[in-house]
Parts: C-alpha cells; structure tokens; sequence
C-alpha cells in the first residue's frame, strides 16, 4: 500500500513503538536511523516544526508526533492486528492513559531516575514507584496485555517498560521489581516474546555501554555526586 | 444515543471551551455544571482521581477527562451530525499534529505572558507569536483549518482567543498587529453560534486574570 519510511533512533522508545505497529500489521518499511546530534537534512525537511523523531512518512507525505502517527497506521491499515478496541469509550480510555503516560511530567521521574543523584535521585525513585502503581493496578489490572488478549496500542506506548532493566543495572537500583509489581513483570515478559517485539528491541549491550557512558557524564557533571 | 450528558467544567477554561463548542456544534443538549476550582466537588473528585481536572465529560455516568480526548469522543459517537474531524487519514493526522502542537505551546507561552515579567516575559511573547504565525501558515488561504466548516484544530485552538485581551493588556502588545490572518480567522469563527456562545466575554476574562495575579501576588 505504497511506500514506508521510519526515521527513528535506535533506542528511542517513541520510534519503536511506530516500527512495533507496522510490524505487528505486517507492513514493510524502510527505516533510516537518525544520529540526534547530527539530524539529517531529510529529518528537518519532514519535521520542520519540531525537528524530532519519530517521523513516518507514507507515499512522501511525512507524519510527526508518536501518538499521532500510531491513530494513523490504525487507520490506514485497520484489517490487520486491531490496535484500538471498537467501542467510543474504551478507545476514549486509550488515549487517556497514552496522553496520561506521554505528559513530561509522568515522564520525568524515570528520567531523573537515570541522570539524578542523592536527594533528587530518591525523589524521582519515589515518584516512579507511585506511577508503576498506578499503571499495574488501575491501568494492567488482571488483562495479559493493556490491550486485552492482544498487544493494543496502549503497549506499545508502555514498551520502554521492556527495556528497563538495563537502565536498572546501570544506576544500579531496581524499581520495577517482580516481587512489588508482579503483574507489570509478567507483562513485560509477554511483551518481550512477541515475535515483533522480539526482533525489534535495542540491543542489550549496545544499550549497556552507551548508557553506561552517558551515566558517567551525568555522575561527572552533577554537582550533588555523593563519593562512591 | 444522547443518554445523559454532563460537563464539569470552569467558565473560563480554554479546555471546557472546546467541549461546549463541539457538543453545540452538533446540536447535543447536555448538562453544563460550574465547579468552583478552590473547592472541588465530590463528582469532580470521584470522575477524575487522576487529574482532578475540568473539563470532565460524563456520558450516561462514564467520565471523559482531557478536552482533546472529548472532542474525539464526541465526534466518534455523534459522527453524523457537524463531523469535526476529517475523514481521510492523512488530513486527521494532520489535524491530530496541529492540535497537539496548540497543546504542547499556547496554554503554556500564554500562561507565561501574564504570569511573568521581563525577559522571560519578552521571550514567551516572542516565541508565542511565532506559534500563531505557524498556525497562520497551516490554515493558508482556508476559510477554516476545517476547510469549509469548522474542524478539530478550529475547536481546539479558538478559545484562546477569550484569553487574547488578557495577554495583550499583561503583555503590552497587540495580536492583531501581528497575526492579522488569525485574528480574521477568529472572527469569522465568532460568527458561528456555537463559538459565540462557548467563549466568555474577553474583559471578564482579563478581570478574572487579574484576581488571580493578586492571589498569587503577582504584580
């Protein structure tokens, strides 16, 4: 149905979960990886608004933002692994909880999990912790997936859950453990085996060293870095 | 399939706007309900937990919270009547861009203008204006960003406009100087009984502004 491009990156979890939904309908694509320190001049040519992956671009015409992208290949191509449920007002809960997740705010605290030190470090844990709760038990409840029975687009937005962990082991400090959230555990490990998610997650030691490397400039230019 | 209709909302929530113009726009009755913000209601509470927030659409008991979530709800159950968002995909996803584009920079730039003073007023009013000129720029020579009729980026960016005097008096500038085509877009949506009737009046606005600076001792 025409031509497909992803411009991506290759550990960010907004691009995955476009190249997840293409691959989960079984659409192909071409998918052009973007140095973000380096943007190509065909990524400021489809995003000249924002400048940002991910980027789809279908027949040449370019579509941005994630979740906007993820409606349209729903749309485009809605035969193949439904990715909204039917019903007005589940998909209405849908897009709450995608808004919900996506909001800089609710994103913040796993990212100053990762870049923060001392005092804000144990806020950003606490914070985190809070979030989990809440997805584990008002949003996952008792479903296999967020979706239901299958991976819905609520998953693919809750994908950077799949690779957490390695995150985990760089800072040294697990929040997203099987014991507290149990249910999210086994969600991520249904997630993980899908065959499309499976061959379609950042590699486990190219994530480790480069964000080990990142941690460290992180750790070195903190001014609240407490002695090891 | 109207069933019982009820919107929290905030008279001059830009957000609550949206609803109201897209529930008038198809001819919905609903009930409109005042929540006093400084005391939120039980409803308000048990409806949204997660936000606490108005607007909160709630459709025979079931709450529909974040105004953008409404107005696509809204349009998918009352799909026959004054369709908001286009058919084909391509223009919804355009649409969808533009929307959240209003969402990620107008509420926040303008919160800015009245809130803050000097350079960092200088900038949001800068940087505000530049907004509005790409907004200019995707409605081009359409009569609305609908195209003919009035469309989701219409419904989702018009109620800034109760708020425009407001910036324009805390900011000392003038939008219409600046963004001459969107303020003729504004009229033209102004004539359009549903918008009239959505938006409060622009100095009720600007007083409610003012109040607010003197709560949050804000000169």
């Amino acid at each position: 149905m025409g031509e497909v491009k992803v411009l991506g990156s290759w550990s960010s979890p907004y691009g995955l979960r476009v190249q997840w939904a293409l691959g989960l309908k079984s659409v192909e694509y071409e998918y052009i990886d973007e140095d973000l320190l380096n943007k190509s001049q065909m990524l400021l040519k489809y995003n000249p608004v924002h400048k940002k992956i991910p980027v789809l671009v279908h027949n040449g015409k370019p579509i941005a933002e994630s979740a906007v992208i993820l409606e349209y290949i729903e749309e485009t191509w809605p035969q193949q692994h439904p990715l909204l449920p039917k019903d007005p007002y589940e998909r209405a809960m849908v897009r709450f909880w995608i808004n919900f997740l996506d909001n800089k705010d609710k994103v913040a605290p796993f990212m100053t999990f990762f870049t923060g030190v001392g005092e804000e470090h144990k806020k950003a844990v606490n914070e985190a912790k809070e979030l989990l709760k809440l997805y584990e038990e008002q949003v996952l409840g008792e479903k296999k997936y967020f979706g239901g029975e299958e991976i819905g687009m609520l998953d693919l937005a809750m994908g950077w859950m799949a690779y957490f962990g390695v995150i985990e082991e760089i800072v040294d400090v697990k929040i997203l453990d099987a014991e507290t959230f149990p249910r999210l555990h086994a969600w991520i490990q249904n997630f993980r085996a899908h065959p499309v998610i499976k061959n379609n997650l950042p590699d486990h030691d190219r994530l480790l060293q480069n964000y080990t490397e990142k941690r460290q400039r992180f750790l070195a230019y903190s001014p609240h870095t407490e002695n090891a | 399939m109207a069933g019982e209709l009820v919107l929290l909302d905030f008279w001059p929530s830009p957000f609550g706007m949206r609803s109201r113009i897209a529930l008038a726009e198809k001819g919905i009755p609903y009930e409109y309900r005042e929540e006093d913000l400084r005391n939120k209601s039980d409803l308000l509470l048990q409806m949204n937990p997660v936000h606490k927030k108005i607007p909160v659409l709630i459709h025979n008991g079931k709450p529909v919270c974040e105004s953008v979530i409404q107005v696509q709800y809204i349009d998918e159950v009352w799909h026959d009547k004054a369709p908001l968002i286009p058919s084909d995909p391509y223009q919804r996803a355009v649409a969808r861009f533009w929307v959240d584009f209003i969402d990620k920079k107008i509420y926040e730039l303008g919160s800015k203008i009245w809130k803050t003073k000097g350079e960092e007023q200088a900038n949001a009013k800068k940087e505000f204006i530049e907004c509005l000129k790409l907004l200019e720029g995707e409605l081009g020579d359409k009569t609305y960003f609908g195209g003919e009729s009035l469309g989701y980026v219409d419904v989702a960016l018009v109620p800034f406009y109760s708020w425009f005097y407001a910036y324009e008096k805390c900011g000392d500038f003038s939008i219409e100087a600046e963004c001459p085509k969107m303020i003729a877009w504004v009229k033209r949506c102004m004539q359009k009984e549903s918008v009239a009737k959505s938006l409060p009046d622009q100095e009720k606005v600007y007083e409610f502004i003012l109040q607010l600076k003197k709560i949050f001792g804000i000169e």
